[in-house]
């Protein structure tokens, strides 16, 4: 037992020989093909266009979806998919995986509910890493609220007319697709609709938001919609029942979102851990005084309950089991962990770990956006309380 | 063509090794292991071979404890088409090693055979050659470039100064350097392949091999901490310190 990356991970007896090679390949890719240059590439502001194919060739992005696709299904559990969200924690450069992997919220909802002609169409250059998907929900006047967006969509022959606008856009820069939440009826969540637009149709333009908190090397956009003409055909799912095609993609990303968080949150702890052993203070290691021996005993005692109730959910989902509401939590867990080690350990290294370059600081910038996107605490409380039949 | 490749479980590159508290051994206890990286560039090499269809088949061995497997199937999934597990929990010393080998290729007759030039955990740097003189064939070591040649093996060895190239009758034995080739990663749908190639365990008895120890290890310990340097002030006190402190000339 002992407090680095892999060793402060709990046993977990669903795990196989084919996951840990699943594991150790992947960290030999992420080893040499992207921890060597990810710090830079976050401070430039950019992802190199050639990571999408050397993923998609590795397995990274197939990871999941149907073999017919050019997807990795035959054997695939839940675990697989947690290795691949820790793994890429490790590199702690939160814009890259949430960039690299925007597919996994965006494509879903057209492999669910598009018609055969857009799946084929769309699915297998994006699993092949050689074109982009993103999903656009949220809007400038609705976030959280998503039942009241405000981007209409009225049918006009055998086509659909856009007009509106969507914020905060993953990837959105450089997508050749959005998934789209429109209103296509009237008010509230039965009258939404989801709809496949290309980027490239007239009518479609793009602003970036570049400076934020966090997430720097990820492309995030405002995406207007000015009389945009889409397919009729376009559309995923029925029309008015976007609600629930949105919705059902939520539980999937707030897994992923929570194992990568747990990862971040052993990140925190293997560097503190690294830097309380060599660092002196008056006449001791840090981590010979008792201050800060706590805050690491506490560190790994949030870490291990996250994982527990981590690896219970992915259990029950495994199964086929999902429970929306214990979701929720598991995400409101993982956020507070990830913050509370961020915090912790950008503390025992002090001004050192203040300073641009190290992983600590990376992982403290990006505590807010796992905090909010995806669905924010508040909200994730208030839809388990509501789960619950409160 | 049949190529035969050796495949080591060893501490993983990246873990820093500790004696144990006794000194008696190496402490690898919860250590990571993982393949040799020079076997991983001779797995990597015969793949190569049978992708360009000049090998029909590669067989990896490993010769190692029940856990080697993981190692095996990481060949597997790096294209290997089966394997082979020579299992024992001994210690096994260069020379053990290489009597296992050499049953094993009485029994599969490869045409050739592919190793590391070394393997990261002992540095032994004896286990190809002593197969070559146990199999009485062609060896070369060292190898930077290998191309097949009609029914002939042609070696591009790194040596002091220079390149050395070697023609060799097969069955030959080719012990991979560093820059042989830059190894693949192993994609997820191979991973799942590899489950079901067929990798069959023998055990040393099996094969009639005695791997009985022949050096005693009487300790291990870290080597000595580096002391900080000093300037000189100039070459007198420099020759003054190597013949007086360092004693190092006379
Ligand atoms: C970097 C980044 C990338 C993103 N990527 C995407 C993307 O790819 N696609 C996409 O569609 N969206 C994306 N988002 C948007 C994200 O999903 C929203 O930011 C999030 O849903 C919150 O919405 P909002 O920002 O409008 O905040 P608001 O909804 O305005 O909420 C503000 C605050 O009020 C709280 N709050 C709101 N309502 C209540 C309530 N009823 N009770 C209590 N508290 C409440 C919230 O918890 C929050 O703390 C991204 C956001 C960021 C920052
Ligand atoms: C942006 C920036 C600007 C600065 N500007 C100046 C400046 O203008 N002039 C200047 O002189 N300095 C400056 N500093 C240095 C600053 O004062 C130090 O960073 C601070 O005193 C902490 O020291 P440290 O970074 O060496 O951390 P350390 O002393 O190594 O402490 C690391 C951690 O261990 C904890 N710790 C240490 N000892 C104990 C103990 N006995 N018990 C429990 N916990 C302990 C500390 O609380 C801290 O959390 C600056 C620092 C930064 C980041």
């Amino acid at each position: 037992m002992s407090l680095d990356f892999d060793s402060a991970r709990l046993n977990n007896s669903h795990l196989t020989a084919e996951h840990e090679e699943w594991r150790a390949q992947l960290r030999r890719f992420f080893d040499r093909e992207v921890i060597p240059f990810a710090d830079q590439w976050d401070e430039d502001g950019a992802l190199p266009d050639e990571l999408w194919p050397k993923a998609a060739a590795v397995g990274i992005l197939g990871l999941g979806y149907p073999e017919e696709f050019g997807g990795v299904s035959e054997g695939i559990d839940i675990w697989h998919k947690n290795i691949l969200n820790e793994e890429l924690a490790r590199i702690a450069v939160g814009g890259l995986s949430a960039t690299l992997m925007v597919h996994g919220i965006g494509l879903p909802p057209v492999l669910n509910f598009a018609s055969e002609a857009i799946k084929q169409e769309v699915a297998p250059p994006v699993l092949a890493g050689t074109k982009r998907i993103s999903l656009a929900i949220t809007e400038p006047g609705a976030g959280s609220d998503v039942a009241h967006l405000t981007t209409t969509a009225r049918l006009d022959g055998d086509h659909y007319v856009v007009n509106g606008s969507k914020t905060y856009i993953t990837g959105g820069m450089n997508a050749n697709w959005f998934t789209t939440a429109v209103r296509t009826g009237g008010e509230g969540a039965g009258g939404v609709s989801a709809l496949l637009i290309p980027a490239d149709l007239e009518g479609v333009s793009r602003t970036a938001l570049d400076k934020k908190q966090g997430w720097w090397c990820s492309d995030t956009a405002t995406i207007y919609f000015d009389n945009v003409r889409v397919p009729a055909a376009n559309l995923v799912g029925q029309e008015n029942r976007g609600f629930s095609v949105i919705m059902t993609n939520f539980n999937a990303e707030r897994l992923a979102m929570s194992a990568s968080m747990e990862a971040f949150s052993r990140v925190c702890l293997e560097d503190a851990v690294n830097w309380g052993r060599e660092r002196k203070t008056f006449g001791q290691r840090l981590a010979d005084h008792q201050v800060i021996r706590h805050k690491i005993a506490e560190m790994k005692q949030r870490i291990n309950s996250t994982q527990c109730y981590l690896n219970q959910i992915c259990a029950e989902v495994q199964a086929g089991r999902e429970y929306a509401g214990d979701i929720a939590l598991l995400k409101v867990q993982s956020s507070q962990t990830m913050e509370f080690c961020a915090r912790e350990a950008m503390q025992i290294l002090g001004g050192m770990g203040y300073m641009r370059g190290n992983r600590v600081e990376r992982i403290y910038r990006e505590v807010r956006v796992n905090a909010i996107g995806g669905g924010s605490e508040e909200i994730m409380r208030d839809l388990a309380a509501r789960q619950y039949g409160l | 063509m049949k190529i035969l490749v050796a495949v080591k479980r060893v501490v993983d590159y990246n873990v820093k090794v500790r004696p144990k508290s006794d000194g008696s051994d190496v402490d690898l206890a919860n250590v990571k292991m993982s393949i040799n990286p020079f076997c991983e560039i001779a797995v990597e090499e015969a793949v190569r071979l049978a992708e360009k269809g000049l090998a029909t088949e590669v067989v990896a061995v490993s010769v190692g404890p029940k856990q080697a497997q993981e190692q095996l199937r990481t060949a597997l999934a790096l294209g290997a088409d089966r394997a082979v597990l020579v299992e024992t929990d001994e210690s096994l010393e260069p020379l053990a090693i290489a009597k296992c080998l050499k049953a094993v290729c009485d029994a599969e007759s490869p045409d050739i055979i592919l190793m590391g030039k070394q393997a990261i955990d002992g540095d032994n740097n004896q286990t190809g050659q002593m197969l070559s003189a146990l199999l009485d064939c062609s060896q070369a070591t060292f190898a930077s470039e290998l191309t097949l040649d009609g029914g002939k093996a042609v070696v591009i060895r790194e040596v002091d100064g220079g390149l050395q190239t070697l023609e060799l009758s097969l069955p030959a034995i080719v012990t991979s350097d560093l820059r042989l080739n830059e190894p693949r990663y192993a994609s997820l749908p191979n991973i799942m392949k590899a489950k079901r190639k067929s990798l069959d365990v023998k055990t040393p008895d099996d094969l009639g091999v005695s791997i009985a120890p022949r050096v005693t290890l009487l300790g291990v310990e870290l080597p000595a901490e580096r002391q900080a340097g000093i300037k000189v002030d100039d070459v007198a006190m420099l020759v003054d310190k190597l013949k007086n402190e360092a004693k190092v000339i006379s």
